[in-house]
């Protein structure tokens, strides 16, 4: 297993390098530059600030100095807000994020999971109804409507929590936007966890189970749930890398200064070095994610083995 | 004795338990939603009016903008002017100190004014001290920074030697990028000078927390020479790119003000907050440009047919639910000594301005059988997009084709910059300082956001000579006559809609005063 683990984080190397190459050549080929701007910057000026970023030298040149400061460890610094490296803006803003999307998804997973047990018990009945019902709504209701609803009828109207900010972390700022996070993702796990617990719980090992007069927790926990947790898992990771790293909607709109909102903005900024330092955390997220969740499908399945 | 000192005690005590729960020492906080995050804080190094609203509590330059939007002497207690209007000697405020204790010098604005226009600095808004003699060509990397045109004549006597006479240069002075930065700190600290705990400055307010897209808080700075008149002790700069979620902590009293407010809500925000709804004029103007060297739109006749089918009054109203007013002339009022020049149909009717339209379309031979057509491009915004669909309406009974191509800012601006090919673009200008100049020289030839590509020697010559007018009232006259020309008559850019400010004022804040430049130093405000 160990070896394998390695294995993996070793062709995460050249995985990265081909995602950091294709991303900067494909962001210079966007139209515009980071120095663009409603009041147009002197010619003089603009050729002044591209000397200073290094962005008058030939595009390979510039591709070679990123390259090098990565392997450094230095991301360089945002175009766009000069006060900062791209390292000192993740620094800040990261722990935030996955604090925030961690929550999330670690409720998403228990009460997910819980009510998508319950529905695939009482398959067809009241209590499987709600929990499709709920789960329907959960994952339709887009994250731009719930956010904005909670801040109407929770901050402004019952006055339970406060409408924004991130109030240096403190927990009553955290509920909205974990709730946020929270909804779909449970809405998407109880679907899941509901399939995959019924047709666990037909298989003829649980049969077997039955036939041999084991308890119903013992059956259902022990047994069916191991084989139920596989598409859960596999969900998991890809959603864990995505929450993980910020939502700008739930972000913007309360007001949280996590790395949600680099994604998108920068790009529109044309902010290379913050571009191409999301483009490295994202892909780290991604490839640390799969891995787990193929450490994981070992722990779980005993039939699946990386030796 | 005992029993006496340990009464007293008891005294004091109680005295300032109860002051402390009365409110007594209770610090005067003031959350002020900002639009944006600053770029940076380095005064030399920002541009945005956003920037501006933080430096301005920061620091102090040479002159000020008081409450009302007034040039006040800043830094500098008082000035002179040579004969000739090309010197000016600063005498700078005595005992004025950095926020670290040291004196506030001439040397200091020698070392900053050289940092600003150092090639090495790659500061954008350089050019604000474009008028001091050498300044451009140091820019330009054709000198060098020592050379530029400011001298200390003494620890507490600063000079400064313009290319020409400059009646608008006090007026540049209150700009962020003329304020003085700390040598000191710099040597020291190189970039991170300017870090929370590391920045000294020399205005009201002392940076302490910078939290990128939480918010920036400043502390009264005890060393400020106002300081016993500065009444909020602490101030925190909320950037809310949301305007509805700025909105709504407004309403929860997370904010005390904020600079924007969703303008498509505006009838329901004006009902609910009535009076802490503040609107006015503001310095600026959104316009359209025609790439005036391109046919057909080098034909200043259908040039003007265009502009006059475009009705204003439904912009302003419908799609801006009146937070822009229509525009006719590029300069906005406001403008003391300054008559602005619109075109001669501003006075006339919709209805007449359109018929004349047609009346021109049909003697340039455009019609059912040979319709204009029209590309407008403009940058990602509902506004804009609102705005530029409104047009296309309001073309088509012309029988003008438009067609809308909407990109995001930085192409939009990349494309114009480069002078790209378009028909006419959207754009908008924004004072930097309060003179018709900032506006009228985007007309000259060959000037960077020129995006209209116009070219009048004419213009040029105007301009020109207001620069050297003898008098103010002579320039003032010069550049109204420039105007003329240039935008009524040829069209360099069509004026659509000025801006207003749109702000949300706590009933709670004391001492906001409306102004053109919606100019707001925190230092002469007081909150409830």
């Amino acid at each position: 297993m160990l070896r394998y683990v390695l294995r993996r984080f070793l062709t995460a190397i050249p995985t990265l390098f081909v995602i950091v190459t294709i991303s900067f050549f494909l962001m210079r080929v966007a139209p515009g530059g980071p120095f663009n701007q409603e009041k147009g910057l002197n010619p003089v000026i603009k050729a002044n600030l591209e000397r200073v970023f290094h962005l008058d030298q030939p595009l390979w040149k510039q591709y070679l100095l990123y390259l090098n400061n990565l392997v450094h460890g230095d991301f360089g610094p945002s175009y766009n807000l000069p006060d900062f490296t791209v390292a000192e803006l993740f620094a800040a803003g990261l722990p935030i994020s996955i604090q925030l999307g961690g929550t999330a998804l670690v409720l998403a997973l228990l009460l997910g999971g819980i009510l998508g047990i319950t529905a695939a018990l009482y398959q067809n009945k009241p209590a499987d109804y709600a929990v499709i019902a709920t789960a329907t709504a959960g994952s339709t209701i887009p994250t731009f409507v719930i956010a904005p609803l909670f801040q109407l009828f929770f901050a402004l109207t019952l006055k339970w929590f406060p409408v924004g900010g991130w109030g240096d972390g403190a927990l009553i700022n955290k509920v909205g936007p974990v709730l946020t996070l929270m909804l779909p993702q449970l809405a998407i796990v109880a679907r899941l966890m509901r399939g995959s617990m019924i047709e666990s719980l037909r298989s003829h090992h649980i049969r077997t189970a039955r036939a041999l007069g084991l308890s119903d927790y013992s059956v259902v926990i022990k047994h069916a749930l191991r084989g139920a947790l596989l598409p859960i898992i596999s969900y998991a990771g890809p959603a864990a890398a995505a929450l993980l790293t910020g939502s700008i909607i739930v972000e913007t709109i309360f007001a949280i200064p996590g790395v949600g909102r680099y994604f998108v903005e920068a790009a529109l900024n044309r902010d290379y070095t913050l571009v191409m330092g999301t483009v490295v955390v994202i892909a780290m997220f991604t490839i640390v994610f799969n891995l787990i969740v193929d450490i994981l499908y070992a722990v779980v399945d005993p039939r699946v083995r990386y030796d | 004795m005992k029993s006496q000192f340990s009464v007293k005690s008891w005294l004091i005590g109680c005295s300032m338990l109860a002051m402390t729960t009365t409110g007594a020492f209770a610090e005067v906080v003031y959350n002020r939603g900002n639009s944006a995050d600053p770029e940076s804080l380095d005064p030399h190094k920002t541009s945005t009016v956003y920037e501006a609203n933080i430096l301005r509590d920061l620091f102090m330059g040479l002159m000020v903008q008081d409450a009302k939007a007034t040039v006040q002497p800043g830094a500098a207690e008082s000035h002179t002017v040579s004969a000739d209007g090309k010197t000016y000697t600063f005498k700078l405020r005595q005992g004025a100190l950095w926020s670290d204790g040291s004196p506030v010098t001439a040397d200091d604005f020698v070392y900053s004014w050289r940092r600003l226009v150092d090639p090495a600095t790659a500061a954008e808004y350089a050019y604000m001290l474009a008028p001091v003699v050498n300044a451009e060509d140091i820019t330009a990397g054709k000198k060098k920074p020592d050379e530029l045109g400011v001298k200390e004549v003494d620890a507490g006597t600063f000079e400064v030697t313009l290319n020409a006479p400059t009646p608008y240069f006090l007026e540049m002075l209150t700009h962020q990028a003329t304020y003085p930065v700390n040598k000191a700190s710099i040597d020291k600290l190189g970039a991170d000078f300017i870090k929370p705990g590391n920045l000294v400055s020399n205005g009201a307010y002392v940076l302490t927390e910078f939290v990128p897209n939480d918010h920036i808080k400043a502390v009264k700075n005890d060393k400020f020479y106002d300081a016993a008149n500065v009444k909020i002790d602490v101030v925190n700069f909320i950037p809310t790119e949301d305007r509805s979620t700025a909105m709504k902590r407004f309403e929860a009293g997370e904010l005390d003000s904020n600079d924007d407010l969703p303008t498509e809500q505006l009838a329901d925000i004006k009902a609910k907050f009535g009076d802490q709804v503040r609107i006015g004029p503001y310095l600026g103007t959104y316009y359209y440009a025609f790439k005036t060297d391109k046919a057909p739109w080098d034909n200043v006749k259908l040039r003007h047919a265009v502009s006059m089918a475009i009705d204003r009054d439904y912009l302003a109203e419908k799609v801006w639910q009146n937070t822009m007013i229509p525009a006719y002339s590029f300069v906005p009022p406001g403008i003391t000594g300054y008559a602005t020049r619109a075109t001669d149909y501003a006075e006339k009717s919709q209805l007449d301005r359109e018929d004349e339209a047609k009346k021109v379309l049909t003697e340039l031979g455009y019609g059912p059988d040979k319709p204009l057509k029209m590309e407008i491009r403009f940058n990602t915004s509902e506004n804009h997009k609102n705005t530029a669909v409104a047009i296309q309406e309001q073309l088509k009974p012309l029988g003008i084709e438009v067609s809308l191509v909407n990109t995001d800012t930085k192409t939009h601006y990349g494309l114009l910059e480069q002078h790209g090919d378009f028909d006419i673009a959207r754009a908008g200008w924004i004072a930097d300082y309060k003179d018709p100049e900032n506006f009228l020289a985007l007309c000259k030839t060959g000037t960077g956001n020129n995006y209209a590509a116009y070219t009048n020697k004419e213009y040029d010559d105007l301009m020109a000579a207001a620069a050297s007018a003898a008098t103010p009232e002579e320039r003032m006259k010069l550049l109204s006559d420039a105007e003329a020309i240039g935008v009524a008559r040829d069209l360099c850019v069509v004026p659509l809609l000025y801006y207003s400010y749109h702000d949300l004022v706590s009933s709670k804040l004391k001492g906001w005063e409306d102004n053109v430049m919606d100019v707001h130093p925190t230092r002469f405000l007081a909150k409830e």
